[in-house]
C-alpha cells in the first residue's frame, strides 16, 4: 500500500518525527517490551523451551538420526527401547524415533496452515463485516453464528468421507490429504477469529487516529491494511497460537480414527492408531506419540497464554 | 419467564436448522461421485434406461428442487435405507441415540462437579498456590486429547491393575444390582475420559466469570451487612456466575461431540458416533449424512435449551 496516496506519506513521517522529538529517554522497541512481558509468565518461557526443542528435532532430527521410517525389520517386531531402538519399534519392527520424527513434520506443517486457513479467513469476514456494518454485518455475523452450531468432527469426517478419492487422485496421496486437512480444519475454525478481529474493527474505526488517516485522504484500504488491522492483530495472533494447538488435535483425531492420513504417512495421531491394538504388549509403543501430542499441545497453549499477557494485557482470561 | 419467550426462540432455531441443512446438503452436492456411476459404466444397461433413471429420482433436476425433495424426506422421518445394516437409518439412529445421550449427559455432569467447585474456590484466592495448581492443571486437561486419556485408562485400569472392562457390552447377562453395578464399572472410564476434559476447560471460565461478578456492587452491599465471605459466595456470587457458563457450556456443545465419537470408538461403546465411523469406513452414505444432521440438531437443541435457561436465570434478558 505504500505510496498510494502521498499525503498520509507525509504525515507518517511528521508523526514519527513528532514522537521521536518528544521522547527524550532510550526508546525501547515493541518487541523488547513484548519480551520482557513474556518473560514473567515462567511456564510459557519454559514451554517456548520445549517447542523450540521439538521444532529442532524435526527439523535437523532426520540428518541426525539416518534410520529410515520404513525399514521393516522382523527380527525386531514390539521391540522395547534399547539403544539400537532408542524409543522400540512397531509390529513391524519399524524404527519408532525416525517415525515419529517424521510424523511430528506432518503434525505441526498441519497445525502451522490450518492455522493460517482460519486466520486468513477469520480476518477477512471479521475486517469485512467490522467495516461495512448494515445488512453486509449482519449477513456475515449470521453465517458465523451457524458455521459456529454445526458440529465440527462429524462435518470434518463427512467431508473427508466424500471428498478423499477426488483430491487424492488430484494431488496423489501424500498432497491431496494434506490439503484436503488443512482446508477442512482451517475452514472449520476461522468463526472465533472472525468475531475478535469484528470486535477490534468496530472499537478502531471509531478512534481518532483513524478519524486522522481519514481527514488526510486515506482511502479504505489503506485505513484497513495500515491503520486499523495493525491495531486489531494482537488478540488474533493469540488465537492464533491456540488455533495451531486445535489443529494439531483435530489431525491427530482424524488419523486416530483411521480417517486422516494413510498407515505410510506416520503421524504421531495414526501412530497412535496403530498401537491401540498393542497396549498389552507394547505400552511404549502409544505412550511416545502420545506424549510427542500432548507435550507440543500442551507447550503451545501455555505460549498462546503468554502471549496473551504479553498483547492483550486488558483481557481477564 | 414467559411463554412468548420460549416461543420466540424456538422460531428463532429454525433458520439455524436450515442454514445447517443446506451446508451439508451442498457438501453433499458438491462431493464428487455418483449414485448411479456403476450402472452408467455398466455395459448391459442401455444409455436410454440410465437416463429415465436418472430422470425419475431427479438426479437432473436443479439443485434447489433436489434440496427441496431431500428436505422434504428428512421433515417426513424417511431418511433412507443403510446399506450395511439392512434396516432404515432412523430406526438404526434411534437405537443408537440414548447410549450416547446418556454417555454425553453423565460426563457434562462430571465436568460442572469438578469445574463449579474448582473454579470458585480458585477465584476466591486468586495468585493462590491453589489457584495456580488448578490453572495449570487445566491447562494439562485440555491439552490431553481424549483418545490418549483413554489408552491411559485403560492401560492402567484395565490392562495393568485389571480393575475396569476396556469394552463396553450391551448384552450384560446379570440382573438388579449387578447389573447396575456392571454397567458404571463399564462407563466409567468413557465418562470420566470426556467429562475431565469438559471440565478442565470449563474451570477457567467459572473462575473468571465469578471473578467478573465479584467486584459488583451487589457484593459489596452484601458483605457491608455482615454476610460471611463463604456465605457472599456460595448465596449471591455463584448464582450470578452461573448465567455465562451456561453459554459456554451450550457452544462447546460441538466439540463434547466430537470427544463423544472419539471415547465411543475406543471403548467401543455402540452410541451414533461409534456408528458414524463403521458407517464411513463403510462407505454407507444414508448413515453418514443422517448421523451428521443428528449431530447438528443436538448443538441447535442445546443452544435452545441454554437460551431457555438463560431466560430463567436472569429474568432480565427474557423481558427484551
Amino acid at each position: 500500500m505504500a505510496g498510494s496516496t502521498p499525503a498520509s506519506l507525509s504525515a507518517d513521517a511528521v508523526v514519527a518525527q513528532a514522537t521521536s522529538a518528544s521522547r527524550p529517554r532510550k526508546p525501547v522497541s515493541p518487541a523488547a517490551e513484548a519480551w520482557r512481558r513474556f518473560r514473567k509468565h515462567r511456564l510459557a518461557v519454559v514451554s517456548l523451551g520445549i517447542l523450540g526443542f521439538f521444532v529442532f528435532a524435526i527439523v535437523a532430527g532426520p540428518f541426525l538420526w539416518r534410520v529410515p521410517i520404513n525399514d521393516v525389520d522382523f527380527a525386531a517386531q514390539t521391540a522395547w527401547p534399547s539403544w539400537t531402538h532408542p524409543l522400540g519399534t512397531d509390529d513391524l519392527g519399524q524404527d519408532l524415533l525416525a517415525r515419529l520424527i517424521y510424523g511430528g513434520r506432518v503434525s505441526l506443517a498441519v497445525g502451522l496452515a490450518a492455522m493460517m486457513v482460519s486466520v486468513f479467513v477469520g480476518v477477512v469476514v471479521g475486517a469485512i463485516a467490522g467495516m461495512a456494518s448494515g445488512w453486509v454485518d449482519a449477513v456475515l455475523m449470521w453465517v458465523t453464528d451457524l458455521f459456529l452450531s454445526l458440529p465440527q468432527l462429524p462435518l470434518l469426517l463427512m467431508v473427508i468421507y466424500l471428498f478423499r478419492d477426488a483430491l487424492k487422485a488430484a494431488f496423489g496421496v501424500e498432497g491431496g490429504v494434506f490439503i484436503m486437512i488443512v482446508l477442512v480444519i482451517g475452514g472449520l475454525r476461522w468463526m472465533p477469529n472472525a468475531r475478535l478481529v469484528r470486535a477490534q474493527f468496530l472499537s478502531l474505526r471509531e478512534k481518532e487516529f483513524v478519524e486522522a488517516a481519514r481527514a488526510l485522504g486515506a482511502s479504505r484500504l489503506r485505513l484497513v491494511v495500515r491503520h486499523i488491522l495493525p491495531n486489531a492483530l494482537g488478540p488474533v495472533i493469540v488465537a492464533g497460537t491456540i488455533d495451531v494447538a486445535a489443529a494439531i488435535i483435530a489431525e491427530s483425531t482424524l488419523s486416530f480414527l483411521g480417517l486422516g492420513f494413510p498407515p505410510d504417512i506416520p503421524t504421531w495421531g495414526r501412530v497412535l492408531f496403530d498401537a491401540k491394538d498393542y497396549l498389552d504388549i507394547a505400552p511404549y509403543w502409544a505412550l511416545f506419540p502420545g506424549a510427542c501430542i500432548f507435550f507440543a499441545v500442551l507447550s503451545i497453549n501455555f505460549i498462546g497464554d503468554g502471549l496473551r499477557d504479553t498483547l492483550d494485557p486488558r483481557r481477564v482470561l | 419467564m414467559s411463554p412468548t419467550y420460549v416461543l420466540r426462540r424456538l422460531l428463532l432455531s429454525i433458520p439455524s436448522l436450515l442454514g445447517i441443512s443446506v451446508v451439508l446438503f451442498t457438501v453433499l452436492a458438491m462431493a464428487p461421485g455418483d449414485p448411479f456411476g456403476d450402472i452408467v459404466m455398466n455395459p448391459n444397461v442401455p444409455a436410454s434406461v440410465a437416463a429415465a433413471l436418472r430422470a425419475k429420482f431427479g438426479l437432473d433436476d436443479p439443485i434447489y428442487i433436489r434440496y427441496l425433495h431431500w428436505l422434504a424426506a428428512m421433515v417426513q422421518g424417511d431418511w433412507g435405507f443403510s446399506f450395511q445394516s439392512r434396516i432404515d437409518v432412523d430406526t438404526l439412529i434411534l437405537q443408537r441415540l440414548p447410549t450416547t445421550l446418556i454417555v454425553i449427559g453423565a460426563s457434562q455432569v462430571v465436568a460442572m462437579l469438578v469445574a463449579i467447585p474448582v473454579g470458585v474456590l480458585a477465584a476466591a484466592k486468586p495468585y493462590s498456590l491453589f489457584d495456580q495448581v488448578a490453572n495449570t492443571l487445566a491447562f494439562v486437561g485440555f491439552s490431553l486429547p481424549t483418545f490418549f486419556t483413554g489408552l491411559l485408562l485403560i492401560l492402567i485400569f484395565s490392562v495393568q491393575l485389571g480393575w475396569l472392562p476396556f469394552v463396553y457390552r450391551t448384552d450384560l447377562n446379570t440382573h438388579g444390582l449387578a447389573y447396575l453395578a456392571d454397567e458404571i464399572k463399564q462407563s466409567i472410564m468413557p465418562v470420566m475420559v470426556l467429562g475431565l476434559f469438559q471440565g478442565a476447560s470449563l474451570v477457567r471460565f467459572v473462575r473468571s466469570s465469578v471473578m467478573d461478578v465479584v467486584k459488583l456492587d451487589y457484593v459489596t452491599t452484601a458483605r457491608s451487612k455482615g454476610i460471611g465471605r463463604s456465605r457472599v459466595l456460595l448465596r449471591h456470587v455463584v448464582r450470578n456466575a452461573m448465567i455465562p457458563v451456561v453459554t459456554l457450556i451450550a457452544l462447546q456443545m460441538p466439540i463434547v461431540f466430537g470427544g463423544a465419537i472419539v471415547t465411543e470408538q475406543i471403548f467401543r461403546i455402540p452410541g451414533i458416533g461409534s456408528l458414524l465411523i463403521t458407517a464411513i469406513l463403510a462407505n454407507d452414505t444414508p448413515v453418514v449424512m443422517a448421523v451428521t444432521f443428528v449431530f447438528a440438531c443436538l448443538v441447535v437443541l442445546f443452544n435452545l435449551i441454554a437460551d431457555i435457561l438463560y431466560g430463567w436465570l436472569d429474568p432480565r434478558i427474557a423481558f427484551r
